[in-house]
């Protein structure tokens, strides 16, 4: 048992490790000038800069914020439109031209207009992480959904279901799994927007840290605002894989 | 129970199941008529995509006919309901709850609410009698077909339904764990009797399960002949090694192939040499 827990743990390690080694590797090859690429302990000095002098952790929480406000509200409609979309076959063939009209448009396309109607406030980031992860939870919501065998929903019916017992004790239970994949989708593509959403007039957040440093330059700086970006994102996805885990010991799965 | 042994329990009158294509009208279901009695076994045998499932889901309520009658307890089925338990050939067990919960399910709604104590009690008994008492806290992905399967029948069976309908039941089993479910089946029959219309494509599980054997055509499914099955209940392994009952099922053999024959060319039949 430890042996293999030890395993785990340098499994889990080795991909970084590479990473940091390949980082050098690009640094000592000389193939790249040495001032577009700063050193990984120049980066980490920087980080603890930033940490202790700048209010490093309020940009975290500023954009970790940002991101959960989005992703809450998103999932939080993309759940019963996506069920609708997915459970009935007319709303369906109404919503799907739509849906992917504008999951295609990019959100960044739309700051223009999302200042226009909404201004450079902490709204209009809102409306751009919500339109992110709406858009995304939603077409997996309704991919999943259409995909529920009505032999369970038989099954209750011939025990002597109600409708609204089929869907509490049925339909319920077999979305849970298509919620949580959706949320997963969905916090990934709106960490993907965050930088974008922040490029309106934000003061705080990892987005407008990246933004400032690449005004001066700071190359130093995005890397670290860009490595942030990738624990808190990592560390959230972590979370919600428990999550996930917990709530579906029942799925036949290889591994959680 | 309001009726006595032998009354009549489900009966297809006349029903038959068409569908309108491009090509012209399709017919399914053409003109079938028969009964089901109370306590009887009535297995119904026929080609692969006769039509035979189709007849299970009227009576279960899934579907209706578009001609003809298909009647439970003298009146016309509108829809599914407790009483008339379904055991389906991909089980259907619930994969998010655990082998007691999947029992209790039933039990657990309105229409068969029965108080905590009694829940149990009847939980546990269908855990013994299937041979799954030792999986109760588990989840159905750790069952094999076999005994998910044992637990579909538990779970029919805890909400005491007075018919059960069998869509191939066994179909997706392996031959020893199906002999050893027609078994089972037998036995729990035997302790706690029920009308049952079983739907198959296997001789042999027909005539050793069933009182009467329905063989219906190739499509459109019409009722071809009905077989008596003279040998009462309970019935033991020892019955497959009689001469009658092998003889019963070469005669009910030589009807189901006929129909195989028509709905196949005919020179697939004939020696290579």
């Amino acid at each position: 048992m430890r042996v293999r827990g030890l395993r785990t743990f340098v499994l889990r390690l080795a991909p970084w490790l590479c990473v940091l080694l390949l980082w050098y590797a690009v640094r000592l090859s000389g193939f790249v000038n040495d001032v577009l690429v700063p050193s990984p302990q120049q980066v980490g000095a920087r980080f603890i800069d930033l940490l202790l002098h700048h209010g490093l952790l309020y940009d975290i929480f500023a954009s970790a914020r940002r991101v959960f406000a989005g992703v809450a509200l998103g999932i939080a409609a993309a759940v019963p439109i996506g069920f609708l979309i997915g459970w009935y076959r007319p709303a369906r063939s109404f919503a799907d031209p739509l849906i992917n009209f504008f999951r295609a448009l990019p959100p960044i396309a739309l700051i223009p207009l999302v200042i226009v109607y909404f201004g450079v406030d902490e709204l209009a980031k809102l409306v751009i992480l919500f339109y992110a992860a709406f858009f995304s939870g939603v077409i997996v919501m309704y991919e999943g959904v259409s995909q529920i065998t009505p032999l369970y929903i038989r099954v209750a019916q011939t025990l002597g279901a109600s409708e609204l017992e089929t869907f509490l004790k049925v339909i319920i239970p077999l979305t849970v799994p298509h919620i949580l994949t959706a949320l997963r989708v969905a916090l990934g593509v709106t960490w993907a927007t965050l930088v974008a959403s922040e490029l309106i007039a934000a003061q705080r957040g990892l987005g407008a840290t990246i933004q400032n440093a690449s005004t001066y330059f700071l190359l130093d700086v995005i890397y670290v605002g860009i490595i942030c970006i990738g624990c808190v994102a990592l560390i959230m996805d972590t979370l919600l894989r428990r999550l996930s885990a917990w709530l579906l010991v029942w799925q036949d799965r290889a591994a959680a | 129970m309001t009726s006595s042994p032998g009354a009549r329990r489900a009966r297809f009158d006349h029903v038959s199941l068409g569908f309108d294509t491009p090509g012209g009208r399709l017919t399914v279901i053409d003109d079938v008529s028969y009964d089901i009695d109370e306590g009887e076994f009535v297995a119904v045998i026929g080609p692969s995509g006769c039509g035979k499932t189709t007849m299970l889901n009227m009576l279960a309520g899934f579907q209706a006919p578009t001609s003809g009658r298909v009647l439970f307890d003298g009146v016309p089925v509108s829809g599914p309901g407790p009483e008339r338990g379904v055991i389906f050939q991909e089980y259907g067990v619930f994969p998010w709850l655990t082998v007691r919960d999947n029992i209790a399910f039933g039990l657990r709604l309105k229409a068969n609410r029965v108080p905590a104590a009694e829940r149990d009690e009847i939980c546990s008994h269908y855990l013994a009698l299937m041979g799954l008492s030792e999986f109760a806290d588990a989840y159905p992905k750790h069952l094999s077909g076999g005994m998910r399967q044992r637990l579909a029948i538990a779970r029919a069976y805890a909400v005491r339904p007075r018919f059960l309908l069998m869509d191939e039941p066994f179909g997706a089993l392996d031959a020893q764990t199906r002999i050893h479910m027609q078994n089972l089946l037998l036995h729990v029959l035997a302790a706690e009797r029920k009308s049952v219309m079983l739907i198959t494509h296997s001789v042999e599980e027909a005539v050793f399960l069933a009182s009467r054997v329905v063989v219906v055509t190739a499509r459109p499914a019409r009722v071809k002949d009905i077989v008596e099955v003279p040998f009462g209940y309970p019935r033991t392994e020892q019955l497959r090694e009689r001469r009658e009952f092998a003889e019963l099922r070469a005669h009910v053999g030589r009807l189901v192939m006929d129909e195989y024959k028509a709905t196949t060319p005919a020179q697939s039949f004939v020696p290579a040499d």
